[in-house]
């Protein structure tokens, strides 16, 4: 398995002080090169489940296994390493650096990781059908392409694992399914897995394999936030 | 190099407080090279330069009167001697030469000094230099109505070999005090950077019996310039005419007297150069200010590179780093403007004194001045660095923020 999880919790504190459990997760898993969607409402964790498996937050208790690495072990720069070098991440908002051209926020998805490969990061921009866009900085492109450098972005560390978070949530219909065509195509075309969180039906329509949060996630579930 | 990158698009994105922050290192460092520069060359020059002469013998004054108005031409005369007080002086066996100098007229501003020939042909206004004249000119005949003509106030007053000149009484420019007496100048000297470069020398006779001088003045001398034979012989005469006599001052030796006026007015440099600490504080904390208040724009950007793989390390360092780029722009514009004011310091040193500086000449200065201001913005770029270090990237990846 790329990824397992077994008796994963997080809480934070909310603005009253109260300890406030979002995810408890008995167990999930998912295979190299596989894709699964993970569907579930606002504040069902979704978002706080795809941090922890990054890497980004550490859970309160519980195991991460990701590419044979327990993740809840390492320390924070630890973390930051292997997600560098074996996960994507594809944003709701995109998140591309304003002042970076679409070619250096794609060699920056590589930069941290395996080290820059301007030819890979161009094939990438490319195949995402930005050829012609490589020197153009993200506001002068619509939003669909910006989508798209961020798929490429991604992509451009040979992730093992992508996570995809509500990544059609800002587009319009038609652009929301071609995003997730090539988010699905370019993940398969480069052995990745992907791991995908939406609120979308139309979004997760086309997925074998869709869970929905509520039969994972005890925490959220148990407040009757269920897809 | 992704740190490279990541520091150039950041001086980028923040353009304009990044050139308005380099501005003010440019300025404090030019502050802090123009100060120590022209402080350290002007007392090399001040002490350094004394026409080749030793001492300065003269009316009874400070030293540094004497010393200011027979080797600088810049103060007034205290008063005149007697022609017998020179001829004891270069007769005494410890003084090698002894040339007598006569002042107390002006050609629109700039002085006319009598001296004899021996001025120009026996004293090496530094080791090995002689004054010389240009080709075509000559020295003035002691005996006719000529001048040699200083560099400086040849090319001021655009006075050429052939040219005539009426000198004007006293040592302030004034009209209506035109002497009768018209003089032509023989020669121009080649510039030598020192005080000789702002004179209109003419024959000693010539000052003393100008029309509308004194009558006793005839006989008299502003002062004596004289090169010892050796130091002993300046301390007799030091005895001699400073503590036994009261008539005369001998003023001697003559770097020691600028040296001391230089001590004098140190506590000026000294507050220069608080100021110009001072500044480099400020603009250091011109960094701190600019990069902190812009940390709310950059949290999201900050957890973006986190989400990628960037360690906190690496955003703290980004962060540090671009500090130093504001302060290494800032030390390239300082140098410029170091340029600039180390140009106008020597015009105008040069237009009072005649001594030039050489502001181009290396100073440790200009070593520890840069590596100061970048220490300083490195130190400064902590602060906000340390902000960004602790950026909560889950919570500023999320698209509300």
């Amino acid at each position: 398995m790329l990824l397992e999880i077994s008796q994963l919790t997080k809480s934070f504190l909310n603005p009253e002080g109260v300890r406030h459990r979002i995810i408890d997760v008995p167990a999930f898993a998912l295979a190299e090169k596989a894709q699964v969607a993970l569907a579930g409402e606002s504040g069902s964790g979704k978002t706080t489940l795809l941090h922890l498996i990054a890497g980004i937050l550490k859970p309160d208790s519980g195991s991460i296994k990701l590419a044979g690495r327990e993740m809840a072990n390492l320390s924070e720069s630890e973390r930051d390493h292997v997600r560098a070098e074996n996960i994507g991440y594809i944003f709701q908002t995109f998140n591309l650096l304003p002042g970076y051209s679409c070619l250096d926020n794609v060699m920056l998805g590589m930069s941290f990781g395996p080290g820059a490969d301007r030819d890979f990061a161009e094939r990438l921009l490319k195949r995402v059908g930005l050829g012609d866009r490589l020197r153009h900085n993200p506001r002068q492109l619509s939003t669909g392409q910006q989508q798209r450098v961020a798929v490429a972005r991604a992509l451009a560390n040979r992730p093992r694992l992508v996570l995809a978070d509500e990544p059609t949530g800002n587009l319009d219909s038609k652009n929301a399914r071609e995003a997730l065509k090539l988010i699905r195509e370019a993940c398969a075309e480069n052995g990745a897995a992907l791991l995908l969180v939406s609120h979308d039906r139309d979004a997760l329509a086309g997925f074998e394999t869709t869970v929905q949060i509520a039969t994972i996630n005890r925490a959220t579930a148990a407040e009757g936030v269920s897809a | 190099m992704t740190i490279a990158l990541v520091v150039r698009k950041s001086l980028r994105q923040h353009a304009l407080s990044t050139a308005i922050t380099a501005i003010s290192i440019g300025l404090a460092g030019a502050l802090l090279m123009a100060i120590w520069v022209v402080k350290s060359q002007a007392h090399d020059t001040f002490t350094r330069v004394d026409g080749g002469f030793d001492g300065v013998l003269g009316a009874r004054s400070s030293k540094l009167q004497l010393v200011l108005n027979a080797v600088f031409h810049l103060e007034a005369s205290p008063a005149n001697i007697e022609w017998k007080d020179y001829l004891t002086i270069t007769n005494h066996p410890g003084v090698e030469l002894g040339v007598p100098i006569a002042m107390g007229d002006n050609y629109r501003g700039f002085r006319v000094v009598g001296t004899l020939p021996e001025m120009f042909t026996r004293t090496e206004y530094d080791p090995g230099k002689r004054y010389r004249v240009r080709v075509p000119g000559r020295l003035f005949d002691p005996t006719l109505r000529e001048a040699v003509v200083g560099s400086y106030v040849a090319q001021k007053l655009n006075l050429q070999r052939g040219d005539h000149f009426h000198p004007y009484h006293g040592l302030n420019f004034d009209e209506e005090h035109e002497h009768e007496e018209e003089y032509v100048v023989v020669g121009i000297l080649e510039p030598s950077n020192t005080p000789a470069d702002r004179v209109l020398w003419i024959s000693l006779e010539g000052v003393q019996k100008m029309s509308g001088h004194a009558a006793e003045s005839a006989t008299q001398i502003s002062a004596v310039l004289v090169k010892l034979r050796n130091p002993i012989a300046g301390q007799t005469l030091d005895m001699q005419y400073n503590r036994k006599e009261n008539r005369l001052t001998f003023a001697w030796p003559i770097g020691t007297v600028m040296a001391e006026l230089l001590g004098k007015i140190g506590w000026f440099d000294r507050l220069l150069a608080v100021v110009a600490y001072l500044v480099a504080v400020v603009a250091a904390a011109g960094i701190l200010a600019s990069i902190y208040n812009s940390m709310n724009e950059r949290r999201r950007q900050i957890a973006v590179l986190r989400a990628l793989g960037a360690r906190r390390v690496f955003i703290f360092m980004s962060i540090i780093l671009e500090s130093v780029a504001i302060a290494c722009i800032g030390i390239l514009i300082a140098f410029v403007i170091y340029a600039g004011l180390t140009s106008v310091a020597t015009v105008v040193m040069r237009a009072q004194t005649g001594v030039v500086i050489d502001p181009s000449a290396f100073h440790p200065v200009m070593i520890w001045a840069p590596l100061g201001l970048i220490g300083l913005a490195a130190l400064a770029g902590t602060v906000p660095a340390i902000k960004a270090y602790w950026v909560d990237v889950a919570e500023h990846l999320l698209p509300s923020h």
